[in-house]
């Protein structure tokens, strides 16, 4: 059997204490959430904590407060099937209900949340292995090794970004506010990624992701589609976020965003620009999703074969965009 | 000198109170099997991968093979071996057995455990509802047919119109 | 035979069903035995390189280690077939693949045994690795292994039945194609386990998740230096099997060894990435076929080349051989058959049997090519097979007996159900299914169990013991092993049928080797049928003991007396009769103790050629399905909506079981046509891309369609009851109906399996651009065959024979 490695395991009750502990024990120290991401990588031995703190007693960030009118803050350690869920969620902000409802499967969602999706470590096929496997590579750059397998000339990691709510997120310009020993920040959730499969975030480890805002509903829709094998178990090998805010028949704002693509998720402002300022018709659509094939550079390094998921990139985009053709 | 003291534990497991102690570091799925002797939780790949080790905590299934042993504590726990009731099998269970939805019977207690979460929560599933309840249990041998028509077998036996 | 049948027939819940469904079913991870001691083996992490050293004294030094073991424990090979015992429990020289196991350590808890697994230190020197057929006959030198036919090719067949070029010369239409099957794995749920106890008397129990616990006693004889008699194993009940549980394995020797140097039971169980390096399953096979046909359909010879990559043992690899060449002959009529095969080793997992054993490949080789063959004719793919189907009671050009032959039938009720006739065209322009579906046919047929044992020998391969109880129970004792299909069931419903009773009323025991006669395992679908057939006649002996002093009681004609209910009474008067119970102790009385046995042994071949071994079989079970599918084809991904399949299994024991093993056999069909791929980094030092259940694309419920299955029964004289096999064979048709589907749904050929989404828009791409349209491999390498083994066909008055060679004089 695949077992954890010894750790020790701590059940704050308040924001505070979290943070304290989270202090007091520097590198070695990271928060678990529903474990569903923390503990296989442990049992891999990719990650090894010696203190682990869990953030599923922290009330405040069980909370789910407002709604479509006033914006919506959603608690970070909210189980994703309550997500899935609730009423307020479905009702309000369809798009990220739908795409919690993608996740993994029903087993892993009653388990996961929404922030532990959010934080979620990027993957990749020579990573996401068990130790003895990546022995045999003598590594890669992101864990123990001197060199990224799936791109041998380059210094940098890419290990991809692998959640479906993160391009959702990013798309509709959510909020997210962490909290430390050093205080408290909100930056939007676009403000996070960084396009590195190491240090894919803009955070301090010891930060504590409370919760996520979403804005005011008025005069904007979204969708997400998801490619991936089968339908569960499977992150997504590129998922396309779309979001338009629409002014009678033209569209006043836009944004195209790629997740499963590379180790953040990614941006087409080019696809954005082609349908700003302009009716949201067909013409549009297409260019908008030939300019996500276009920038979409998968590489190697999960299920499919690359060269066919960057031709995904145009099918989804334009299959999110007609999703929001009424 | 112990080379990891043991925690102790309170919960419910099947209906009684338990009290246990463990290695801290071990799963709930670790625990059930080795120190509580209850062998009918399987596991297929202890990553999450599969929903073999699936049991429900506090009415809700979970994968105790990512749930550590630890976070059962005051929770309410069923497993497999608490499915019927006393010697009278749970309508599912029966169904199973009955429709050939158990073939090698190894990804059962998983499938049984989630098949119970959904008939809780809908008596009077479709198909296809039971198709997504289920999508996270793999299974090899039976193809998922047979445990289809077991569900809906137990459901409607449930509901009253099936005679047991 | 009785027509109206108490038990067999009838929809009975299994035996064991319950037990499963409340999880008292004790699978071999769940024993435990006090003071267990927990194992974990050092796996290679190189593909092939020599062992230089092992140092194992930081590991023996760590607390709550008891043992450490090496190769240099266990000089002796074995492996599964006597051709080739090319394995050790520890590598000893050198290692073949990444997951080759070198060392193993016996520890308190798997905690310690992990860390102390990683303390051994090996130093390795590397050595070149063949990661490929191409490159395995490529590459002479270094040796995989230091057997073989020549440098790193395992094996070639060459055989030749009757003059293949006289059938080209006569046909109306010749055609050549070349396909690719990628290998997959089996993925049970439960991974393999074992249990080892060395007792006080110096016997050795070993419990495993095997499917073959007599050839794990056999390998056990040979390498543990005990006698065969004090060793036990009992095959625990298997969580899947599908043929990965049927070698002997590495982990089952270390831990009886590890038992016997530390006094303590030890017990082992892989992880996940564990059984991906056990693997034993479906060899890839790059194929090429050439058929003549006449312009309506009917084949006037056919020649058939196979290039397995073998992977670094042997395994059931010279049988998988075989049969990617058997076959071929017993669905349609082939008056003149060329087989030419090839086994090549290279530094990967082992292949071995994988559900249809070397036979899932060909015929999909075989259904593609036969539709590219009705296209070129303008003949309807339904046609093309019904028409020229091989007779019952006959003997292929590859003397292959048939005896019924149900597949005529099949294919009418899978063309009714599917409205076949209304919905298929040729045309791709004026089309009969919107451009996007499509509909596809494909036939099969499976052996029901080897004609010959792996080990040659004169005895049964089945035996069953019955013991009658003075109180009415029977206990019914065979060696076969439950791998979720049914077995101990099936003995039960025999037995119950035959003395009337009920099968609750029995007690099965099964896969002991100190308790149960030898049954030679569940593999190559033998069970049903041979056990079946011992069991029956085990039950008749018994039966045959009962009515005569049940006869001799009640003064009635022994052949007025009927067992039924429970019951032992007079046809005629039947309220005149005795309970079964009571029957017992009357022939108890009369003849002492009650035990019977019952045996099987397959009847003989009548080919007599070198390598007519594989492929003979007691019957054939037959398979048609048509499957329906969609092909986006803007992103070429297929989905499956529907298959139609209908099996010709001879007589059903039991309904519900039949159809759950064709249901179980479609749905493992569609993982290999869909996603299942055994997939290698050649370039990064032939690591296994991803061996999790993650990543090795399973299907779940949501990629399962709906099966309409259709059974037919027509009664085989070789089965019990009339009963033919359905383990295995329902699954042979599915890939190629899908594949031929596609064809059907876009225009595009996929010679390839899987038949994945980029294939597909590759394909599409292709023909856009007005070429073939098809996805495949281009060509096979170019090997040179040793001259054939010739045998005359029986049409032409051949006797099984080989014919003696000519040398040739220049």
């Amino acid at each position: 059997m695949m077992r954890l490695p010894k750790f020790e395991y701590f059940t704050p009750q308040t924001i505070a204490e979290a943070v304290k502990i989270m202090g007091e024990a520097g590198p070695v120290g990271q928060f678990v959430a529903g474990g569903t991401d923390l503990y296989p990588n442990m049992k891999r031995r990719q990650q090894m904590p010696k203190t682990v703190i869990s953030v599923m007693r922290l009330a405040e960030l069980h909370q789910i407060t407002g709604d479509g009118t006033s914006g919506l803050r959603i608690g970070a350690s909210v189980i994703l099937t309550d997500v899935c869920d609730h009423p307020i969620i479905n009702r309000d902000y369809p798009v990220v209900a739908k795409a919690a409802r993608t996740i993994s499967t029903p087993l892993l969602r009653n388990m996961g949340t929404i922030g532990g999706n959010l934080l979620l470590d990027t993957r990749c096929n020579y990573y996401d292995q068990n130790y003895e496997w990546r022995k045999g590579i003598n590594f890669c750059l992101k864990k123990d090794g001197d060199v990224c397998w799936v791109a041998p000339g380059s210094s940098k990691c890419w290990a991809v970004q692998s959640s479906d709510l993160v391009p959702v997120m990013v798309a509709i310009g959510a909020k997210l506010r962490f909290v430390s020993t050093l205080g408290e920040r909100v930056i939007d959730a676009a403000g996070l990624y960084n396009d590195d499969g190491i240090d894919y975030l803009h955070k301090r480890p010891d930060e504590l992701l409370v919760d996520i805002q979403l804005p005011p509903t008025n005069g904007w829709r979204a969708s997400y589609q998801k490619l991936r094998r089968r339908g569960a178990f499977d992150f997504p090998v590129l998922g396309v976020a779309a979001w338009l805010a629409i002014d009678n028949t033209d569209v006043k704002d836009a944004r195209i965003v790629l997740g499963g693509i590379a180790p953040s998720p990614l941006e087409i402002k080019e696809a954005a620009n082609a349908l700003i300022g302009k009716p949201f018709s067909d013409d549009q659509i297409h260019a908008a999703a030939e300019a996500a094939y276009v920038r979409a550079r998968p590489l190697d390094n999960t299920d499919f074969v690359y060269q066919w998921r960057k031709k995904m990139a145009r099918q989804y985009t334009l299959h999110a965009l007609r999703d929001l053709q009424t | 000198m112990p080379r990891h003291s043991k925690k102790h534990i309170r919960f419910r497991l099947n209906g009684e109170e338990t009290e246990v102690a463990f290695a801290p570091h071990k799963t709930l799925l670790e625990v059930l099997r080795e120190d509580l002797n209850l062998t009918g939780t399987k596991h297929g790949c202890e990553l999450g991968e599969c929903g073999t080790c699936a049991v429900l905590v506090d009415g809700r299934s979970i994968l105790s093979c990512l749930m550590l042993g630890l976070e059962a504590e005051n929770r309410e726990i069923k497993t497999i071996e608490g499915m019927a009731d006393g010697a009278q099998l749970h309508p599912l269970q029966q169904t199973f057995a009955d429709l050939g939805a158990a073939q090698c019977g190894y990804c059962s207690p998983g499938f049984l455990l989630v098949a119970e979460e959904l008939l809780h929560k809908s008596p009077n599933p479709t198909r296809a509802e039971i198709q997504e309840a289920l999508s996270g249990n793999l299974c090899r041998c039976t193809g998922y047919i047979k445990i289809y028509e077991a569900v809906e077998l137990a459901a409607a036996i449930i509901r009253g119109e099936q005679p047991v | 035979m009785p027509k109206d049948f108490k038990i067999i027939g009838k929809p009975f819940r299994k035996v064991d069903a319950r037990a499963k469904c409340v999880g008292q079913t004790k699978f071999a991870d769940d024993i435990v035995l006090p003071r267990m001691l927990f194992c974990k083996l050092l796996r290679s992490h190189l593909p092939h390189a020599l062992i230089k050293n092992v140092d194992v004294s930081e590991a023996l030094a760590l607390p709550g280690v008891f043992a450490v073991v090496t190769g240099k424990d266990f000089p002796i090979p074995y492996g599964i077939l006597p051709v080739s015992q090319d394995e050790h429990a520890l590598c000893v020289d050198k290692v073949r693949f990444i997951g080759d196991p070198v060392a193993a350590v016996a520890a308190i808890d798997e905690d310690v045994a992990f860390d102390a697994m990683n303390l051994i230190e090996v130093e390795y020197e590397p050595l070149t690795t063949v990661s490929s057929i191409d490159e395995a006959v490529l590459i002479d030198e270094p040796r995989i292994h230091d057997y073989g036919d020549s440098g790193n090719i395992h094996k070639k067949v060459s055989l030749e039945f009757g003059n293949v070029d006289d059938g080209f010369a006569e046909a109306d239409l010749v055609r050549e194609d070349v396909f690719f099957y990628e290998g997959n794995t089996h993925l049970p749920l439960e991974q393999h386990a074992a249990v080892a106890h060395f007792d006080s008397d110096g016997k050795i129990t070993l419990w495993s998740s095997t499917q073959t616990p007599h050839y794990v006693h056999r390998a056990l004889a040979k390498v543990l230096g005990l006698p065969a008699s004090h060793i036990r194993v009992i095959a625990t009940p298997n969580g899947g099997g599908f043929g990965g549980k049927s070698d002997p394995f590495n982990h089952e020797v270390v831990v009886c060894k590890l038992a016997m140097m530390t006094g303590r039971p030890v017990k082992v169980t892989l992880t996940r990435e564990e059984v991906f390096y056990c693997h034993r399953g479906r060899h890839p096979v790059l194929m090429k076929v050439k058929t003549g046909v006449k312009n309506d359909g009917a084949i006037t010879a056919m020649h058939f080349q196979s290039y397995l990559d073998g992977g670094a043992y042997g395994s059931y690899g010279v049988a998988s051989t075989f049969y990617t060449g058997a076959l071929q002959t017993v669905t349609y009529d082939v008056p003149r058959y060329k087989f030419q095969g090839l086994r090549a080793f290279t530094n990967k997992a082992p292949c071995g049997p994988k559900r249809g054993h070397g036979t899932p490949q060909p015929r999909y080789a075989l259904e593609v090519h036969l539709d590219k063959i009705a296209e070129q004719l303008r003949l309807d793919p339904v046609d093309i097979r019904r028409n020229h189907l091989v007779a019952a009671n006959t003997v292929t050009a590859n003397y292959l007996r048939i005896g019924s032959m149900g597949l005529g039938a099949c294919i009418d009720k899978v063309v009714e159900g599917s409205r076949w006739k209304e919905r298929f065209s040729w045309d791709q322009v004026n089309r009969k299914l919107p451009y996007g579906k499509g509909i596809g046919i494909a036939c099969s047929s499976y052996i029901c169990g080897a004609g010959l044992p792996i080990y040659w020998n004169n005895m049964p391969q089945s035996g069953v013991q019955l013991r009658l109880d003075r109180q009415g129970g029977v206990c019914v004792m065979c060696g076969s092993t439950d791998i979720g299909q049914g077995s101990d069931s099936i003995l039960a419903y025999i037995v119950a049928e035959v003395l009337g009773i009920d099968p609750f009323d029995i007690r099965v025991v099964t896969a002991d080797t100190d308790l149960t006669p030898v049954d030679l395992g569940s593999y190559s679908s033998r069970v049903t049928l041979m056990t079946g057939n011992a069991a029956i006649q085990a039950a008749e002996r018994a039966r045959e003991l009962l009515v005569m002093a049940v006869a001799e009681k009640l003064g009635v004609p022994i052949e007025n007396l009927s067992l039924a209910e429970r019951r032992v009474f007079d046809v005629e008067n039947p309220e005149i009769g005795v309970s079964f119970a009571e029957a017992v102790v009357l022939a108890e009385s009369k003849f002492g103790t009650i035990g019977t046995v019952g045996s099987y042994s397959p009847p003989r071949s009548p080919g007599k050629y070198k390598g007519s071994g594989v492929g003979p079989s007691p019957a054939y079970s037959y398979s048609a399905a048509v499957a329906e599918v969609d092909v986006n084809p803007e992103t070429g991904i297929v989905v499956v909506e529907r298959v139609w399949i209908a099996h010709d299994i001879g007589r059903s024991i039991n309904p519900v079981l039949v159809i759950g093993q064709v249901e179980g056999s479609v749905y493992m069909g569609l993982g290999e046509i869909l996603m299942e791929e055994m997939a290698y980094r050649e370039n990064r030092n032939v690591v296994h891309k991803f061996p999790s259940l993650l990543e090795y694309k399973s299907p779940t419920t949501m990629e399962m369609c709906d099966v309409e299955t259709y059974l037919i029964e027509d009664p085989d004289p070789n089965g019990p009851f009339g009963a033919k096999e359905v383990g295995q064979g329902p699954l042979l048709p599915v890939p190629p109906a899908v594949a031929n589907a596609v064809y059907n749904a876009v225009g595009v050929r996929i010679d390839e399996v899987p038949i994945t989404p980029e294939k597909v828009m590759r394909a599409l791409k292709d023909k856009a651009r007005g070429r073939t349209g098809r996805f495949g491999p281009a060509s096979v390498p170019s090997v040179d065959w040793p001259a054939p083994l010739r045998v005359l066909t029986p049409a032409e008055g051949g006797d099984g024979s080989e014919m003696p060679h000519v040398a040739v004089h220049s």
